[in-house]
């Protein structure tokens, strides 16, 4: 009664083909930004920002990526832990001043370093460098399929997380093998580093995500995204009726990668500050990235953002509940958590392989009806 | 000939126990994914819960006792009896067997048309759930697992090889377990492939693996044969994390073994009990050569943790289906 | 004589058609004589093994511009795997195959399609996870061209793209009478709308050679006549060449211009329908004699 489309005829291609056909459904999206950029950043506080909306934001981002890699094109990955650490070192290096040492006379090696590199282009710029290592591990995907490709993309994973474990440049030379990102602003306003206000790093990263998702929307809209999932449902057609396989599955691999390398980054140089490669880019983290899209659902932009919440929103919600509330030690909230997610991924997987968007789309088809059922 | 070269053969006998060790756990994945076409990615946490029963069963743990403290403010760990090892791996095997049943019940039953992988992913969240649940069960300290086989370098070997490689070469230090491992791999692998081969089930286990609907019209139930297959490869989980447990302890990381075992299959091609073996040597000896060679001397070492997934990688960039898998033909 | 002139067909083709067919070249669709007889496509000799076995076994045969040419035979007989060497997948290992004159290497499936070759398959290949126009798009991918960072933005020279793209889809989608079920995930519908929105996919590329495998399969009798009406309808409009595999032959004697036969892989009769039907070898093998 009150969700409807009548009256709502499209007299043009352009029309038909916008990202909110229903007015409400407009009207809602635009009131959501706007409550997003101008009142939330008041109400923040540290723990919220903390502990749930910058990793919201900042997962979505990687899982916007993954879904455009597996979601539309068809392509599993295991190692989006692995490009997230690309991301973060790439930025890390930008950050300080990235440097390159070449031979001179008499067997000396001189450092040529640039200039530190403003946050947000270093971000950027670790997204870039992430695509290029994307592309390079995207190329077995001409070959192998399936389950294959999976465990081609596990080889990423354990060699990028024993490569920044091992490449001392990589780190600054550290002796904890660490990197820790230093004090950065834009605009004269800290967002990274030990003294930063919590609406900084809301809007920062609130800005990526936001950005980064209507690229996405309009990517997956045109003839790239179709190719993608044309490549997806059978790709033997697809190359029969004419995409070029290695162009689609490489452009999927790079932009998907784009998207995960700048989730890292961010995940690095604005959440967390400091990060130590096993412990922060490991396979669980491939593992989480996945779950959020599965749950949230494949081939679907809302759904990468649904999925995060959740897979964000769960062990808060637990810890909360079983420690908080009920004296529970962590370490059972913590197993209680896998149990919860694994029986989860399998409940989804049985009723509901879209995930939590195709569920959200059947919830708006029954209030087009509400409060009539039929 | 030189030391060097003796101890390059020490690390290729011990790559080959390794790769042995990395067979048991292949072995249960090829089963699974004969019969069912699913390729169980919680293979490894199945090889890790069922060692946990084990050490719980031998121990006399009570299950649950962590989350029954918690509950009920009780201070309960060990019900103070324990089980012979005999007893134990029984009740483990009824454990292995009760949860294929479970699996097939309120998984695969449901999931019987979905793309493969869907059902990847759903063996994903399965192992999500058994890793937490076995944890919740079992308690999540190293605990250490003995079966009665020994361990430790074998004397025996290291006295007859002394003095191959000259002054200072000690022999070659091959653990007894080890060498214990691999006669129980070469006899499971002879029993599976009997099995496959000469009874009733096992031919009906390949009508399945060929052909669902056609296994279905001669009358073979789909869903006892899952249950079948699940209990053996539960079985060989059994195996698996005995073997594994008894040498570096029940824990965690054993869970990822299962990772460890999907270049093997890569190599040997998912649906080849054959293959699975070769393939767990070739992943063993390869490892621990590289490591040996060029690893440890120009890399900084830690080599093995990505080396095996180069190699199968660079394998199926030549080769897609395996050393002994189908040739894919693609149809249109 | 041009092949067709004897044909018994439709008195006019479909105006929608023409329509669409005119947005792309006015002189075809205001009736320009046909062309001269010039072979599109030349096998000779082709051998295709799969191992040890042969599916085709050194078969030559031309299909002429502007004919609608039938494949014919019994069922395993090597027709698919014919279609298939004809737009690219398999690569025979002997023969060689002359496209417009010119020797065709052995080039990727899909750099053949941007030559202007399209198909449908025996067992429907349409892209599950899309709609039905999506479906149809997907037919346009070799002629849509915008960057990647005008994708990103959209706006501008992306969005203009698509919604001319969009209209020959929708033109296409008039003539095979499908606007109902545009939105429709292609999953949900029938196997004879299916085949239609198929054959839409094919046929919104605008190609010069149109390959069909078993279009009528599974069809009842008005629908092998609407499927009849479209083939020959774009044969007449636009001249495009159309080789066929079919397997019922009064669909097969009516619509076709040229007949090839073939069993076990080799091929043994080439020539008119009439011919082909009163030729001993072909009744031997596939039509049988009518029993009284």
């Amino acid at each position: 009664m009150f969700y409807r489309e009548v009256g709502e005829f499209k007299t043009s291609y352009r029309s038909d083909g916008q990202t909110f056909p229903i007015a409400l459904d407009r009207h809602a999206y635009y009131a959501l930004l706007g409550v997003a950029f101008l009142v939330v950043p008041f109400l923040l506080n540290d723990y919220w920002v903390k502990a749930i909306v910058l990793p919201f934001l900042i997962y979505s981002i990687a899982a916007l990526g993954l879904n455009i890699l597996t979601g539309y094109c068809g392509q599993v990955s295991l190692g989006s832990g692995g490009f997230m650490a690309v991301g973060a070192y790439s930025c890390y290096k930008f950050m300080t001043g990235f440097d390159v040492y070449l031979p001179a006379e008499a067997g000396e090696w001189v450092r040529y370093a640039l200039p530190p590199i403003n946050v947000f282009f270093s971000v950027l710029l670790g997204g870039v460098m992430t695509a290029l290592v994307g592309i390079l591990f995207g190329l077995p995907s001409l070959r192998i399929k399936g389950f294959y490709l999976a465990v081609a993309t596990l080889a990423a994973q354990f060699f990028l997380v024993w490569l920044f474990n091992k490449w001392e440049w990589a780190f600054n030379y550290s002796a904890s093998g660490q990197i820790t990102a230093p004090e950065r602003a834009v605009f004269g306003i800290d967002v990274t580093g030990p003294s930063t206000s919590a609406w900084a790093t809301y809007l920062f990263c609130l800005v990526f995500a936001v950005v980064l998702a209507l690229v996405a929307r309009n990517l997956t809209r045109g003839h790239l995204g179709r190719s993608w999932m044309a490549i997806r449902d059978m790709d033997i057609a697809a190359e029969i009726i004419g995409v070029n396989p290695l162009k689609a599955k490489l452009t999927a691999f790079g932009i998907s990668s784009f998207y995960i390398g700048i989730s890292g980054a961010l995940l690095f140089a604005v959440y967390l500050g400091a990060a130590e490669v096993g412990e922060v880019f490991g396979i669980q983290k491939s593992f989480l990235v996945l779950f959020m899209v599965i749950i949230g659902g494949l081939g679907s932009v809302l759904g990468s953002f649904l999925g995060a919440a959740f897979m964000v929103l769960l062990p808060v919600a637990l810890k909360n509940l079983l420690v908080g509330q009920l004296g529970w030690a962590t370490d059972i909230a913590a197993h209680l958590d896998f149990v919860i997610v694994g029986a989860l991924i399998i409940v989804f997987l049985i009723l509901e392989p879209h995930g939590l968007a195709q569920l959200w789309r059947t919830i708006k088809q029954k209030l087009r009806l509400w409060p009539f059922p039929h | 000939m030189s030391t060097d070269f003796y101890y390059g053969i020490e690390v290729v006998l011990n790559g080959l126990m390794a790769g042995v060790m990395y067979s048991l756990v292949a072995l249960g994945f090829v089963l699974i994914f004969k019969a069912s076409g699913v390729f169980n990615y919680a293979q490894g946490v199945m090889a890790l819960f069922a060692a946990q029963t084990l050490v719980g069963l031998q121990t006399g743990q009570v299950p649950f006792s962590h989350l029954i403290d918690a509950v009920f403010g009780l201070d309960v760990h060990h019900f103070g009896w324990t089980l012979p090892t005999l007893v134990a791996i029984a009740l483990s095997l009824c454990m292995m067997v009760l949860f294929a049943i479970l699996v097939e019940k309120l998984v695969l039953k449901h999931l019987v048309n979905q793309e493969p992988i869907i059902l990847f992913m759903a063996t994903i969240g399965l192992a999500y759930f058994m890793e937490g649940f076995g944890q919740l069960m079992w308690g999540s300290e190293i605990k250490r697992l003995d079966i009665g086989i020994p361990q430790g370098g074998n004397l025996w070997i290291e006295n007859a090889t002394a003095g191959l490689g000259g002054e200072g070469f000690h022999g070659f230090y091959i653990d007894t377990l080890d060498l214990y491992a691999t006669a129980i791999a070469i006899l499971l692998v002879t029993a599976l492939v009997l099995l496959s081969r000469y009874t009733r089930i096992g031919r009906a286990l390949r009508a399945v693996a060929d052909d669902h609907q056609a296994a279905l019209s001669v009358g073979i139930s789909l869903r006892t044969i899952w249950v079948i297959v699940w209990a053996i490869a539960g079985f060989v989980a059994l195996v698996a994390g005995a073997m594994w447990g008894a040498k570096s302890g029940v824990q965690f990381s054993l869970s990822l073994i299962a990772l460890k075992a999907l270049p093997v299959l890569m190599l040997g091609g998912f649906t080849s009990i054959p293959g699975a073996v070769v393939g767990g040597l070739i992943i063993g000896v390869g490892e621990k050569l590289f490591e040996f060679l060029i690893g440890a001397p120009f890399l900084g070492g830690a080599t093995e943790n990505w080396f095996a997934y180069m190699l199968a990688l660079v394998f199926l960039v030549f080769r897609p289906q395996g050393l002994f898998g189908e040739r894919i033909i693609e149809r249109v | 004589m041009p092949p067709h002139a004897n044909r018994q067909r439709m008195p006019h083709g479909h105006p929608l058609m023409r329509e669409a067919m005119s947005m792309a070249d006015p002189a075809a669709a205001a009736g320009a004589p046909p062309v001269p007889s010039v072979p599109v496509m030349e096998l000779g000799h082709i051998t295709l093994r799969f191992g040890g076995v042969t599916a085709i076994k050194d078969i030559s045969f031309d299909i002429l511009e502007g004919e609608v040419r039938a494949i014919i035979g019994p069922n395993g007989a090597g027709k698919s795997s014919m279609l298939n060497v004809i737009s690219g997948f398999y690569h025979p290992q002997e023969g060689e195959i002359r496209y417009r004159g010119k020797v065709r290497p052995a080039m990727k499936p899909y750099q053949i399609a941007r030559l202007g070759v399209a198909r449908t398959f025996q067992n429907i290949a349409l892209f599950k996870g899309m709609s039905t126009l999506d479906n149809i798009m997907t037919g346009r991918l070799t002629h849509m061209k915008s960057g990647l960072f005008a994708q990103a933005i959209w706006k501008g020279a992306a969005e203009r793209e698509e919604i001319e793209q969009r209209e020959r889809a929708e033109r296409i989608i008039d003539f095979l009478e499908i606007q109902a079920i545009r939105k429709a995930p292609v999953g949900s519908l029938s196997y004879g709308m299916q085949k239609r929105v198929e054959l839409g996919r094919a046929l919104v590329s605008e190609p010069s050679l149109l390959l069909l495998d078993e279009p009528m399969a599974g069809m009842n009798v008005e629908e092998k006549e609407d499927m009849s009406r479209f083939i020959l309808d774009v044969n007449d409009e636009f001249g495009t060449t159309i080789a066929l595999i079919e397997h019922d032959m009064g669909v097969v004697m009516d619509i076709s211009d040229r007949v090839v036969v073939m069993d076990y892989g080799a091929k043994i009769g080439d020539g008119t329908p009439d011919q082909v039907r009163n030729d001993q070898a072909v009744i031997d093998a596939y039509l049988g004699v009518a029993h009284e």
